[in-house]
């Protein structure tokens, strides 16, 4: 095996380590703890997230590194931070400070309106979002070693999210059910790498981990998500903009563990205090959704 | 009559040792709350993930006093990575610990975030080839008592260790393709095991 299949086997297989958890936003070191001790299994350091994101307008960036830093020091499990599409510099400084994934994240504005990160030339892991399957395989291409869907940030809807697992999903279903010798066509239509699309036909799955993120906010988004076949989730604005982000962090986390059993998701869905407030995915100017395809 | 494995399946690579574990034949299932407990097995594997989730869902889904009285009773047990930090008596630089069935001092994150991550290819006892060792954000066993036997090392460092039926070891076999330590674990442990 060379160095960079070796390489890329390594951060597929973080990601990989990463299944069946929760991946939460974090702006400071104390909520990364709280994240921590809910039962999180990685953490996104941020300095605002999407909702604020979304609130402020304006340019958003890459955060201060004194400010990831802080997290790495606070917690042990694994820190993300977000750099700008396309922007390999902010990149190469959050290698420089050894985060464990970099997302390469619409909720940031684009760098860059044509081309994404050669994420290959990277030693650190990249996660991307991803709508569809033509969106998720040219990422992949690119270097990146997880997908999630894009959804909706900062918005507390799910239906966005829903939206992008179920096309990512009916579309491997299709893929698998061509023949080989339509593969040809098909990684012509898509815009992919025709190996890439090999994979998820023989496969049936992506050659990747693939989480849900944009817009969960509650257990049983959490469970539905994971029941449309996620293998993780991702939650932003959804804990740090409630009432009670401890109880409600912890209550996502064992949802989606246990994301089949109606009966327990009842339990833990009493009495978390108030959801972040929300607004409807197709009342907002900004769709972020759009960046990066 | 086939071998019934357990799976701990509340966060992390679960699905990798499932499917490594099915294709020698065993029927596999998932632990994910108190019911799951009902069903007979044979042996329990605890995959990769996070300790701090793993050990966190065990205590509040009530799963941590009975599958530590299985294990120290004499369950026999496959633990990577994450698993082995659940099985250690003692961390070092922690003051936590999970099941502590197995006498060995274990450090979290012993090689660094992942940009330290690695490959080795190493010996495994009782394995007749080399055999490839993908330690990711790994932890490092850094002491243990006279009575572990010592199954494979990595610069001088051990990596796998048996104590009992309990082995365990600080990489990842599930992500390789090669069932040489899943299929070493079943006939030298789970089946001498169930036999007794």
């Amino acid at each position: 095996m060379s160095e960079i299949v070796r390489q890329q086997e390594l951060n597929r297989s973080l990601a990989a380590m990463l299944k069946g958890g929760v991946i939460m936003d974090v702006t400071t070191p104390e909520q990364a703890v709280i994240a921590e001790n809910a039962g999180a299994c990685a953490v996104m350091a941020l300095e605002r997230i999407p909702a604020d994101i979304r609130a402020a307008g304006g340019v958003s960036r890459m955060s201060d590194p004194a400010m990831i830093r802080t997290i790495q020091q606070a917690v042990t499990i694994p820190v993300m931070a977000k750099c700008r599409i396309g922007h390999f510099a902010e990149a190469q400084i959050l290698e420089a400070i050894e985060i464990d994934y970099i997302d390469e994240s619409e909720v940031l504005s684009p760098a860059d309106d044509t081309y994404h990160i050669d994420k290959n030339q990277f030693k650190v892991p990249f996660v991307c979002g991803a709508r569809d399957l033509g969106e998720a395989l040219r990422r992949i291409a690119e270097g990146a070693s997880m997908i999630r869907t894009k959804g909706e940030p900062g918005t507390g809807d799910i239906i966005q999210a829903v939206r992008h697992m179920r096309k990512m999903n009916a579309e491997i279903r299709r893929i698998t059910s061509l023949a080989e010798d339509e593969l040809y066509e098909a990684a012509k239509s898509l815009q992919v790498p025709f190996d890439l699309l090999k994979s998820v036909h023989d496969n049936g799955k992506l050659p990747v981990v693939n989480f849900a993120a944009g817009g969960v906010a509650t257990p049983a988004d959490a469970a539905l998500m994971m029941q449309l076949g996620a293998e993780g989730v991702f939650v932003g604005s959804g804990i740090f903009k409630s009432g009670n982000p401890a109880k409600r962090a912890e209550a996502i986390v064992k949802a989606v563990t246990n994301y089949t059993d109606a009966a327990m998701i009842a339990e833990l869905s009493c009495n978390l205090g108030e959801a972040m407030v929300g607004i409807n995915a197709d009342e907002i100017a900004l769709i972020m959704e759009e960046r990066g395809k | 009559m086939s071998l019934h494995i357990a799976i701990l399946a509340l966060q992390g690579a679960f699905a990798e040792h499932r499917k490594m574990l099915e294709s020698l034949g065993a029927e596999v299932f998932e632990i994910r709350q108190k019911k799951d407990l009902t069903l007979k097995c044979d042996a329990l594997i605890l995959p990769g993930g996070e300790s701090t989730t793993q050990g966190k869902l065990l205590r509040e889904l009530e799963l941590f006093e009975p599958l530590k009285k299985r294990i120290a009773d004499g369950l026999p047990v496959l633990a990577t990575c994450a698993g082995t930090i659940l099985l250690a008596k003692q961390l070092a630089d922690d003051p936590v610990t999970h099941f502590a069935t197995m006498p060995i001092v274990v450090r979290r994150n012993a090689y660094g975030r992942q940009l330290s991550s690695f490959y080795a290819d190493s010996n495994f006892s009782g394995i007749d080839q080399n055999l490839p060792m993908p330690f990711i954000r790994a932890p490092q066993i850094v002491d243990y008592d006279a009575e572990v036997e010592l199954l494979a090392s990595v610069g001088q460092k051990p990596v796998a260790v048996r104590y009992g039926n309990q082995v365990a070891m600080t990489f990842h076999p599930e992500i390789t393709g090669n069932p040489a330590i899943h299929r070493c674990f079943l006939e030298k442990t789970v089946i001498p095991a169930r036999k007794s």
